[in-house]
């Protein structure tokens, strides 16, 4: 009973404990200051979100699990991100030029926001045309592969030369063959969505248990109809995978495109902050980039427990 | 009355991975009556499975032919319900869509909806049709194969050992369960069984088979009425004669000790 209430106001003793810091010791000297507290602010919110969380766990017994459940690891995030801040900030123990004080990382998503909310879209726009166009090829070919041996043949050999090449290594001749740097990004972000949705396609198809088909063909199934409507669906985890798989891999082409050629999207802005030595920025990036792949993978996985909630089991986030 | 089944000269062999090759059906003739009860049994490699894929169509004989009314078989159709040892659901689907997936295959469901509740009915399953195939217990299962074979009103009902994966109990439950819908269905069913005391129970004929080289050893009419009593003597005289046929009966034991 009495580990369980600490669990639940860890985190809430952790976060006075980082406001109390902040306030309490003066800033080094040798950091920039920044126009507002901007990481108390940070704080604050945390603080709207948990402590009404708290309270309500006295009458809610499900909220009660939950702050009991993530309690310590929150406590234990807002401790990491309190030693950061005496390390950074109060005593600047480290080049203050890569690392910068809080306040200054959480000042630009403030100050910022404007040009950052354009780049998350111009790199929500890119991710999306890349990745459907290569996940829209990667399924039929793996349909293809993986139903016609013929085909497959012929096909199996151009998987296997071009699948492998890391996407972005072809930057330096797509970025001359097509007109625009933006082409030559969907280009490659779907050439690295496309190579394993292709292969864990083909994949599962081939290893559905045949016993699937006689019993289909028991039932007086047609061809196209085995397709559809068994070979697909007894696949779709291991298609799953693949999807999985190409959208990790759609990130890292992602950004690497938009540092190479183009002229917006997160990549892009990282690159360029980063030339002008504006480490905060880098690390507000890097920020957001973490919370839109976690956003994105998450989501896959939500659309994966209705799709196959069948399928237990097949990676867990 | 309709399903009955001619085997004529039916041979088949599979290649093995190390090149020699196995005789699994050998010279088989066979007639079924429509509307019968025919059990298969015989130990492991006599081809008993073989047959009955022979007559499902998924896999062809070599030589000579099998008809079904009249018809040479060719290949599988929803005028032969098959249901395997396990129960082969699709695990993505519904039990409901499990038992309409060969209507819906065929283009017939809207017409026959009202026989996809009275087979889910019949096999006991009303109120798991929303039920996905890993919530539900293995019996369950097997019983709703049934009815996704039965659903397509088969002429003949193939049963390859499809209740080899169930506990005793269900098993004995299954038994029962399958002659009441041989009763009411008034189809032909064949089952390939490894055990004799379930061929004794359920069938009209008992087709003993032998393996090396596989081949129907002796058929035997089992004249008992129906229900039959499991440990009755009749019951056990058609069990010993089918044991001693295939050389399990244990004539040859020389008790350890006497009196």
């Amino acid at each position: 009973m009495i580990v369980k209430q600490i669990k639940k106001v860890s985190v809430i003793i952790s976060l006075i404990l980082a406001i109390a810091v902040d306030i309490a010791i003066p800033n080094s000297p040798s950091q920039p200051k920044t126009d507002n507290p901007y990481f108390i602010y940070f704080l604050c919110i945390v603080g709207i979100i948990i402590v009404p969380a708290y309270l309500l766990s006295f009458f809610n017994k499900k909220i009660s699990e939950k702050v009991e459940n993530i309690g310590p690891l929150l406590a234990g995030g807002i401790l990491l991100i309190n030693v950061i801040n005496l390390i950074c900030s109060k005593y600047a123990l480290l080049p203050v030029l890569f690392f910068p004080s809080l306040d200054r990382v959480f000042a630009v998503f403030v100050n910022d926001r404007k040009l950052i909310l354009q780049c998350i879209l111009a790199s929500a726009k890119l991710l999306i045309i890349g990745f459907f166009v290569g996940a829209t090829l990667g399924f039929t070919t793996g349909i293809v592969v993986g139903f016609n041996k013929k085909l497959a043949y012929w096909i199996n050999p151009f998987i296997k030369i071009i699948g492998p090449i890391p996407a972005t290594s072809w930057s330096p001749l797509v970025l001359s063959l097509f007109s625009t740097s933006y082409q030559a990004a969907v280009f490659m972000i779907a050439l690295s969505v496309w190579f394993p949705i292709t292969v864990m396609t083909s994949n599962g198809i081939q290893n559905v248990q045949q016993t699937y088909f006689e019993v289909a063909d028991t039932l007086g199934a047609g061809k196209l109809y085995k397709i559809f409507k068994v070979g697909i669906p007894a696949a779709l985890p291991s298609v799953f995978l693949g999807f999985f798989y190409a959208t990790t891999g759609s990130f890292i082409t992602l950004v690497t495109a938009e540092m190479f050629g183009c002229k917006s999207g997160i990549g892009w802005y990282l690159n360029w902050q980063k030339s002008m030595m504006l480490y905060a920025n880098v690390y507000a990036g890097l920020i957001i980039l973490a919370v839109l792949c976690n956003l994105i993978i998450t989501l896959l996985f939500k659309f994966k427990d209705k799709l196959l909630g069948w399928q237990k089991g097949v990676i867990k986030w | 009355m309709v399903g009955e089944i001619v085997i004529e000269n039916v041979s088949k062999s599979f290649i093995n991975p190390d090149g020699s090759e196995v005789k699994a059906l050998n010279n088989i003739n066979l007639n079924v009556k429509p509307g019968a009860f025919i059990s298969l049994i015989g130990p492991s490699g006599c081809g008993k499975t073989t047959l009955l894929r022979a007559i499902s169509g998924l896999n062809l004989a070599d030589s000579g032919a099998i008809f079904l009314d009249g018809e040479e078989i060719k290949k599988p159709g929803h005028d032969r319900g098959f249901a395997f040892q396990q129960a082969n659901l699709y695990p993505w689907l519904s039990i409901e869509k499990n038992i309409s997936f060969g209507l819906k295959a065929r283009g017939i469901y809207k017409e026959k909806k009202q026989d996809v509740k009275d087979y889910i009915e019949m096999v006991g399953l009303k109120g798991f049709e929303k039920s996905y195939p890993h919530q539900l217990s293995g019996g369950m299962n097997q019983r709703a194969s049934l009815a996704r074979a039965l659903v397509g009103h088969p002429k003949v009902l193939l049963l390859d050992e499809p209740l080899g994966a169930l506990d005793a109990f269900t098993r004995m439950n299954m038994q029962d369960e399958i002659l009441r819908i041989w009763k009411e269905q008034k189809i032909t069913i064949i089952m390939v069984t490894h055990d004799v005391d379930e061929a004794v129970y359920l069938s009209d004929q008992v087709v003993i088979m032998t393996p090396r080289p596989a081949k129907i050893e002796k058929v035997i009419d089992i004249e008992l009425g129906r229900p039959r009593a499991r440990g009755n003597n009749d019951f056990l005289k058609y069990r010993t004669q089918i044991l001693e046929i295939l050389n399990y009966a244990g004539d040859n034991i020389e008790p350890e000790y006497y009196l």
